[in-house]
């Protein structure tokens, strides 16, 4: 086993939560069988909705892609398995509070025949890079740290910049999730092999693989493929156990120690973040030819009877993953998609699991926290906060809708990890308070961009319109200067001819 | 060489003193106000405030022909901006409307583009004898082409609920 380095970054702030971790990783990742129906949302993606390119009624196989990428940014959707279309309908899905979405819904026929690929895939290291990146786009591979950012568009988009190292985010920091945690566990080859075709694809000689201290397993299982690769280009790092280290601006400063700029991207300091999983799933299209239809999730909290991982298909309901698990527990009342930090609160259970679902938590009847009370000034929340921000500051400025002060203070950097909501001695929502004001900034440039082009169109308008009114002028004047030219004699003459008809009635 | 060191000193004093009274007390050239003026409106030119368009009210704001308030489809929020601007008092607003879009009844269109030409922002599109539609992301809400319509086939939908219909 190679052993994991230390030298590291620091991190500013951050908080040493409970893990939760250690009952949803005693079993293995168990195969959640296929649903009588699947729901695929068209946006599971950032960027635009793919564009759904079969019909109601189509039969559909494995792996077939069901909707494409429409525009610059976005990924296609394959059907998760063999079936008939039914429906394309809004159905609810893990936005906020389970707002629905145009999804594709499959009939499930139970045979779970896959698309034949006729044509044999030649070995990706003979591939030219470019090509490389093309092959991965097909695949809808997105981010799936939860980000779910198309892969194939951020390796393209890191293409241009001077990259030196590839970092894989096996942190995951958040409490109770693990899945992460078990597919190193369990696939740890696929992890690095995918590592090496990322590598190829970005002509990299480095890769970094942060894992969290609170992972032995991980870490063990991961060291005994490295030995076993004996690529030495890849190096596994271990960081330690603090929330939020996952997130990919604090991961390079741990592992890298460079700060990424303020809006700028990893790749501005020449690093480019991947999750563990994403790794998996580049290999599993790249040498397997499996696109990305089925996740690794955890189902914990106190609500799971029988909390565990699984692997669920995407477009699997919720209701139907937690059923396989066992069930509900008694007091279940409450369904997060996500993390208990930066998760989502659904109202229903019937929303699918998408490429973003890295996790379904249930919880118990929240404990009551304490009323919100007057900020007494103690900075605890600045003295957490990862990016440095000042969240006392940022508070009392969004009390007061100060947009220019607000982006003075940064708080367009705010990663909304919740740090500073749970070291708040006056129980301030300061993170809600600060997703709001992020909104409102946004619908403010939302309208100045508004405003901007209707003024465009208006005076184009404006433009135009005195454009026809001169042209129509000198035509005019034209006709006035030749009948002048033509003399007395041939108006008398037209004038004559005008009459003649009129004697003939 | 203290003679020297004082009177820089105070012609230095001079200077400052002058420029911060000029930048505070001076007005700014009024073409540099109207265009600021202008870009705190909405553009929806709309001529609910009396004048043919933002940018002959944002001239009218600044010359002091015109309260600050006459701007509904601004709100509120843009009373206080130009109140803040201009130094004025901030007051409450004439009358308030919600955003909304024009949409067009097109089972009853007959094609006679008299909406099309009354819109400021060309945000109408059809051909005479032609159905015609409205450009959704481009209607700024105005209003101007609900009166023109012969067969009263224009109507205003609140905002949310035409972005969300769709």
């Amino acid at each position: 086993m190679t052993a994991p380095t230390y030298d590291l970054g620091k991190l500013h702030g951050g908080l040493r939560l409970p893990g939760h971790k250690a009952i949803s990783t005693t079993a293995p990742i168990r195969d959640v069988p296929i649903p009588s129906q699947l729901v695929l949302p068209i946006t599971q993606h950032v960027g635009d909705p793919a564009q759904p390119v079969v019909g109601m009624g189509d039969r559909v196989l494995k792996g077939q892609v069901i909707a494409e990428p429409d525009g610059t940014l976005g990924a296609p959707v394959h059907a998760s398995s063999s079936g008939k279309v039914i429906a394309i309908e809004p159905w609810p899905v893990s936005r906020r509070y389970g707002d629905k979405a145009p999804c594709i819904i499959i009939e499930c026929d139970g045979e779970d025949r896959a698309i034949e690929n006729d044509s044999r895939w030649e070995d990706f290291l003979s591939l030219q890079p470019a090509d490389l990146l093309l092959r991965i786009l097909d695949g809808g591979i997105v981010g799936l740290g939860g980000a779910v950012f198309p892969t194939a568009q951020k390796l393209m988009q890191a293409r241009t910049c001077k990259i030196e190292t590839l970092i894989l985010n096996g942190v995951e920091c958040e409490p109770y999730i693990s899945c992460d945690d078990m597919l190193m566990r369990e696939r740890a080859a696929e992890i690095l092999s995918g590592a090496q075709i990322l590598m190829h694809a970005m002509q990299l000689n480095s890769c970094y693989i942060a894992v969290e201290s609170d992972k032995p397993e991980a870490l063990h299982s991961l060291g005994d493929a490295l030995a076993e690769l004996g690529d030495e280009r890849l190096v596994l790092k271990q960081v330690p156990t603090i929330y939020p280290s996952g997130g990919e601006d604090q991961l390079v400063q741990l592992v890298t120690n460079r700060e990424v700029p303020s809006g700028g991207l990893p790749t501005d300091v020449g690093c480019l973040v991947q999750n563990v999983g994403t790794a998996a799933a580049v290999h599993d299209w790249v040498i397997k030819h499996e696109p990305l239809i089925s996740r690794v999730t955890t189902v914990a909290g106190d609500g799971i009877a029988n909390p565990m991982n699984v692997r669920a298909r995407i477009g699997t309901t919720i209701a139907d993953v937690v059923k396989f698990t066992g069930g509900y527990a008694e007091q279940a009342d409450h369904l997060i998609i996500g993390g208990p930090m930066t998760g989502k609160s659904m109202s229903t259970d019937r929303v699918p699991l998408v490429k973003a679902t890295n996790s379904i938590l249930v919880v118990l009847k929240t404990s009551f926290q304490g009323r919100e009370l007057a900020c007494i000034r103690c900075g605890d929340c600045a003295s957490v906060c990862p990016i440095q921000l000042l969240p006392q500051q940022l508070f009392w400025y969004t009390c007061a809708d100060n947009e220019v002060k607000l982006r003075e203070f940064g708080l367009i950097d705010c990663i909304e990890c919740g740090c500073c909501d749970l070291v708040c001695p006056s129980h301030i929502p300061l993170t809600a308070n600060f997703k709001i004001a992020k909104g409102r900034i946004q619908e403010l440039a939302d309208e100045k961009g508004r405003a901007e082009r209707a003024r465009r169109r208006f005076e184009a308008r404006n433009d135009r319109l005195e454009q026809e009114r001169q042209d129509r002028e000198a035509e005019l004047a034209q006709q006035k200067e030749s009948a002048k030219r033509a003399g007395p004699a041939a108006i008398a003459e037209i004038l004559k001819r005008k009459q003649k008809p009129r004697e003939d009635d | 060489m203290w003679i020297a060191v004082l009177t820089f000193a105070l012609i230095a004093l001079g200077a400052g003193l002058a420029l911060s009274f000029a930048s505070r007390r001076l007005p700014a050239n009024a073409d540099d106000l109207v265009e600021k003026v202008n870009d705190l409106l909405p553009q929806t030119q709309c001529a609910q405030c009396g004048y043919p368009g933002c940018r002959p009210y944002a001239k009218a704001v600044v010359d002091g022909t015109a309260a600050i308030n006459l701007c509904p489809p601004g709100g509120e929020a843009t009373v206080r901006r130009l109140a803040d601007l201009l130094g004025r008092e901030t007051m409450p607003l004439v009358e308030r409307v919600e955003p909304s879009v024009a949409v067009i009844d097109e089972s009853l269109c007959i094609g006679c583009v008299h909406c099309r030409n009354a819109c400021p922002v060309d945000a109408i599109v059809g051909a005479a004898h032609f159905m015609h539609t409205v450009i959704e992301s481009e209607c700024t809400g105005c209003e101007l082409c609900v009166a023109p319509c012969p067969v009263d086939c224009i109507s205003m939908r609140p905002l949310s609920n035409a972005r969300l219909s769709t």
